[in-house]
């Protein structure tokens, strides 16, 4: 049903498999993949139970709906705006979770819950704002996608300035906080995290699923979109405040995560899926094995010390992105 | 006993902030099974037209009717199924396969989670025979010159299997071969019995093919008739504000425009 290359499907659920099983087993200490799965399934000695349960196996779902979640939201936006260079941060949803997430530790919070909820909040507040910017910018309230664009860089541009001001006096503490919140981290794995994350994901990324053929439409610009059919500016509102909802989320479970909301739809392409309901499944497919893949290099190339998850994902985005330029070239 | 498939009466559209409204008490008929086409200069109101037939403007008095249907009555999808339009903006972003492209057609028939029925597939064959495109069918959108793009898209919308089809400019950019063989494939299309009706500034070609050409101009129904009523040298002079000669065509006998260089007149 979703596409005649049914191996490169199989292949791919089997490198996400492997990933995530690789990602289960590696760490500080390692477990045997025998005892990976036997733990998973209830059974084994109570340290690797305890290991893999508690420890690495939220870390590992945290990290596939993070990279779910994005790549989504990427694809999504980049159809609905016509433009391959738009991804999830785009509509203001990275600033503005920052500026939530930075003022809450200006406030000296640190549960993650509650920063979390300031992050989702700052980036709501941000892609509203975006969109009514938008509207009130575009003639006659017709969404031109040029001018959300438009809208969520200057958004983006006033929340940087709020973060440097907020930073600029504040006690070391808070600004290496603000910081390494700032990079990304799939580090504060907690089931109740992974269970709201997971609703959103599930919950926005089946709505945009959902929409997926309005979305194949919408890519060929807004009057062929209105000519076959689609009501133009209530289906492309949509799509940008599913996006935003997913991106917002994935924000505020593990901060900012670069560069995955942008190439993986790109290579979702290439593998030659074009039509968007296909494309977001395997975007969330390769999404999620992509971060899995970085977060568990994130814990493992300079122990004991993590690198940040969104410097790795850019490093590991970077070389795939310039070979997939030349190919298409 | 049918009557017209577009029907346009006294359309006003208004742009936000403008003082003069693009389109001013506009009214005509595009009836089928012949070629209808609306001429003008730029500016005259030709693209608004077509925008207020896909809802992207709003009327600010008057109406439109598709198949005696108010425009204001049906929702996008069913204008969709009734009239086939081809914008003259469209920018694919990604490109796809021609034979995908061509299949988009059928978006406006297709539930949201239905699968294309072997229907659905005929209905895009039999398109992309008829607008001489089949054999297109595995390349790449973005491989296309300009005369094959523009009758992939004149499949796309064949493809929609509405009562009428609407094209903005579609020999822009077209040499004279691609631009005759075009209008030679939109004739034929209304002699099957399509509502056609086409937005260009070919006066010369629209004589030819038309049986009815709507002369905007500034927003105004400047005349309407077949190309001899309309195409008058006074008239035509006046709204290009250009100097110039109308004769016949020596093959067909159709009017024929000429304009003339400014210091041949003066």
């Amino acid at each position: 049903m979703i596409d005649h290359r049914s191996w490169h499907w199989s292949l791919a659920i089997l490198v996400f498999v492997v990933v995530c099983i690789a990602g289960i087993a590696t760490g500080a200490i390692r477990v045997p993949v025998a005892d990976v799965l036997r733990a998973l399934l209830g059974s084994g000695d109570t340290s690797s139970i305890a290991i893999v349960r508690d420890l690495r196996l939220p870390r590992v779902v945290l990290a596939a709906l993070i990279g779910a979640g994005l790549a989504m939201s990427g694809a999504a936006l980049q159809g609905t705006l016509r433009n391959g260079l738009a991804e999830p941060y785009l509509l203001g949803v990275s600033g503005g979770a920052a500026v939530g997430a930075v003022v809450a530790f200006a406030f000296g919070i640190s549960n993650s819950g509650w920063i979390a909820l300031a992050a989702f909040a700052g980036a709501a507040v941000a892609v509203l704002l975006a969109l009514l910017v938008a509207r009130a910018a575009g003639r006659g309230g017709r969404g031109d996608p040029r001018t959300l664009l438009m809208a969520g860089v200057v958004i983006g541009a006033f929340a940087n300035a709020v973060i440097m001001v907020s930073l600029a006096n504040a006690p070391p503490n808070t600004i290496r906080g603000a910081l390494w919140w700032m990079m990304g981290s799939a580090g504060d794995a907690s089931w109740q995290t992974i269970g709201v994350l997971a609703l959103s994901i599930v919950g926005g990324g089946a709505a945009l699923i959902y929409l997926a053929r309005d979305i194949d439409v919408l890519a060929l610009g807004e009057e062929p979109a209105a000519a076959l059919g689609v009501d133009v500016d209530r289906s492309a509102r949509t799509i940008y405040l599913l996006s935003a909802l997913l991106a917002a989320a994935t924000v505020a479970a593990a901060g900012l995560v670069g560069f995955v909301g942008l190439i993986v739809p790109h290579i979702v392409r290439y593998a030659g899926l074009r039509r968007h309901r296909p494309l977001l499944f395997g975007s969330a497919l390769i999404g999620a094995t992509l971060v899995v893949a970085a977060d568990l290099a994130a814990r493992t190339l300079r122990p004991p010390a993590e690198l940040p998850l969104g410097a790795v994902t850019a490093i590991l985005g970077v070389p795939f992105f310039l070979a997939q330029l030349r190919k298409a070239a | 006993m049918t009557g017209p498939m577009i029907h346009f009466e006294d359309v006003v559209v208004r742009y936000p902030g403008q003082k003069t409204p693009a389109l001013d008490g506009a009214s005509f008929d595009v009836p089928r099974g012949a070629i209808t086409a609306v001429a003008g200069p730029n500016g005259s109101g030709k693209s608004t037209l077509v925008r207020a037939l896909l809802r992207r403007q709003p009327l600010e008095r008057g109406r439109i009717a598709i198949d005696g249907n108010d425009l204001s009555h049906l929702t996008q999808r069913e204008l969709a199924q009734r009239i086939a339009v081809a914008p003259q903006r469209e920018e694919a972003a990604f490109p796809m396969k021609v034979g995908e492209y061509v299949e988009l057609g059928r978006f406006p028939r297709l539930g949201l989670w239905e699968s294309p029925s072997a229907e659905d597939e005929q209905a895009v064959k039999r398109a992309m025979l008829r607008a001489g495109v089949n054999e297109f069918i595995d390349r790449r959108t973005d491989e296309l010159s300009g005369g094959e793009w523009q009758r992939v898209r004149i499949a796309r919308a064949l493809a929609q299997q509405g009562n009428a089809l609407v094209l903005d400019e579609p020999t822009t950019f077209l040499d004279m071969s691609h631009e005759m063989s075009l209008f030679e494939l939109l004739d034929s299309l209304a002699n099957d019995g399509l509502a056609v009706l086409i937005v260009s500034h070919q006066l010369n070609l629209l004589a030819r093919f038309a049986s009815t050409i709507v002369l905007l101009d500034k927003g105004r129904v400047a005349a309407v008739g077949t190309p001899t009523d309309v195409m008058s040298g006074p008239l035509l002079e006046s709204i290009y504000a250009w100097p110039l000669v109308v004769t016949r065509d020596p093959a067909a006998g159709a009017p024929a425009l000429i304009p003339l260089r400014r210091r041949t007149v003066s």
